[in-house]
């Protein structure tokens, strides 16, 4: 297996576009990406994609992108694995040029999610759970993390004030992030006033509906310091485990166990620990998922999430800065380009293009995105070339 | 919701017919053709008692457009008493207000008109016991 870098990075903004088509914003990405990098062709190419079926009646969006990116014939595969389907489109691009099958590989994900209402949006994404079991008898996803929420403050005594704490600390950073949806400095209060989604979880402790799409361009390690033009960064490890698609059927309610065996998996590829890390891009759909995120991940231990955000240790500055971009909280989540998206952060922190939310002697960092109710995961491990 | 779809649930969502794994005696809710605990594919139908607890709970207040009629409403996971665990709502629990180890029993009820199919959706839900 060959050794793989990131050279290139495009991302659009993200927000409610409504001039912009879902296969506008992979192109735009793609080519974005495509001149980051300054390569003059690509072998191969990805998509990632939870449902543009449902939000807006395409699919196909392998011949789709390629055709309006004026690259066909080259090969082009969607890969869909809910919200973690863009990680899983950039494992496959990973995989591909470390196989030795294609040199140049681009991997975008995208979603166009307001060409639909609230009602139908939220129906899509509730596909993510268990249609039969779960979602039939009106559960939603909100709801679904509200009863992971509950189990986990019954079990550790986390507060709603430390749910929150990860909202203001999210939203804050993306006052820093010229991409983010919204760039608004929260208080506590503000998020503890809001209006209740599914109890205990309120509006702002939810990521929104986006727009957006991201990409990345793959090459193998040893030629990329020579291709790329703006920097690149070596994947040290890819990883994914699943879970069971039902939260109902998990063996702990309080824990994220397939984001603990992909982060297991892809520390000892890469041959870290967690203390290794500096920074990393969880997966924030809700702020109570964050927490268990840096459990799962081994940054904390089980239960000390909650009073690790509240005393500022997820912070940039922090003992490990989680979500610099915002995450999926204040950035925005278009749930096929959330896993690249979150790739791209921590590219530009190792390159030390992350501006005004720059981590401070950035070297190694770390994307966790997940599926559904964490029934996938996938975990990427980056460091400076 | 297509009534097919539909029609092939009812032993689950109307008689509680879970499958026992053969080897294992593991009970699976609904039926699943490989046991996750052996890897058995032999089971025996048998029907859950109806009584368990709540692991956790919720009130949805932001409802799936087929459920606007019903919201604000409890919804919780359950450990049955046989074993396994079921997403549900909880009805005629007062103000809603649920506790985790609370005990429940099932009933059969509406879930939800499918205004598409034309058709009305039984199913589930808890009581308190």
């Amino acid at each position: 297996m060959r050794e793989v870098a990131i050279i290139g990075v495009g991302l659009t903004k993200f927000g409610e576009l409504w001039e912009q088509s879902l296969r506008n914003l992979y192109v735009e990405a793609a080519l974005k990406a495509i001149k980051d990098a300054g390569v003059d062709h690509i072998d191969s190419m990805y998509v990632g994609c939870m449902s543009s079926g449902l939000f807006t009646g395409q699919e196909h969006l392998g011949a789709l992108m390629a055709d309006y990116l004026g690259q066909a014939p080259v090969p082009a595969t969607r890969v869909e694995s809910a919200c973690a389907s863009g990680g899983a489109a950039l494992r496959m691009g990973y995989m591909e040029v470390a196989s030795g099958q294609s040199d140049v590989v681009l991997v975008g994900g995208v979603e166009k999610m307001t060409d639909v209402g609230g009602d139908e949006a939220t129906y899509a994404l509730a596909t993510a759970s268990d249609q039969e079991w779960e979602a039939f008898n009106g559960v939603t996803f909100p709801g679904l993390y509200a009863m992971m929420a509950v189990a986990h403050m019954e079990r550790y005594k986390t507060t709603v004030k430390q749910l929150a704490a990860v909202a203001v600390k999210n939203h804050l950073n993306g006052t820093k992030n010229p991409t983010a949806q919204f760039p608004a400095k929260i208080s506590v209060d503000d998020v503890l006033n809001s209006v209740m989604v599914a109890d205990p979880l309120h509006i702002l402790d939810c990521s929104p509906i986006t727009d957006g799409a991201a990409a990345v361009i793959l090459c193998p390690a040893d030629k990329a310091k020579k291709v790329a033009k703006h920097g690149a960064v070596k994947i040290l490890a890819s990883a994914a485990a699943t879970d069971t698609i039902a939260l109902h059927s998990r063996k702990d309610l309080a824990a994220l166990d397939a984001v603990a065996k992909a982060a297991s998996v892809a520390f000892s590829l890469a041959n870290k620990k967690p203390s290794d890390i500096q920074l990393c891009e969880v997966h924030d759909c809700f702020t109570i998922a964050e927490i268990m995120s840096t459990e799962a991940l081994g940054f904390f231990e089980k239960g000390k999430g909650g009073p690790a955000v509240e005393a500022g240790e997820t912070a940039i500055g922090g003992k490990i800065a989680v979500n610099t971009s915002g995450g999926l909280k204040s950035k925005g989540h278009p749930v096929g380009a959330t896993g690249v998206a979150q790739a791209i952060e921590i590219v530009e922190q190792l390159r030390g293009q992350a501006g005004a939310r720059q981590v401070a002697k950035a070297k190694i960092g770390m994307t966790s995105n997940m599926g559904g109710t964490g029934a996938s995961a996938v975990v990427h491990i980056l460091e400076a070339l | 919701m297509p009534t097919a779809r539909t029609w092939r649930e009812y032993p689950q969502r109307y008689r509680y017919e879970a499958a026992v794994c053969k080897k294992c005696n593991k009970w699976h809710f609904p039926p699943r053709p490989v046991c996750d605990a052996c890897k058995g594919e032999e089971f025996e139908t048998k029907a859950m008692r109806r009584t368990g607890k709540i692991l956790s709970h919720t009130v949805i207040r932001v409802p799936p457009a087929p459920f606007k009629d019903q919201a604000p409403y409890a919804m919780a996971v359950i450990e049955m008493d046989d074993g396994p665990r079921i997403t549900t709502q909880v009805v005629d629990c007062g103000d809603g207000s649920l506790k985790i180890g609370q005990k429940v029993k099932l009933e059969f009820r509406r879930i939800y008109d499918d205004s598409e199919a034309g058709s009305i959706n039984y199913g589930y839900k808890a009581v308190p016991a």
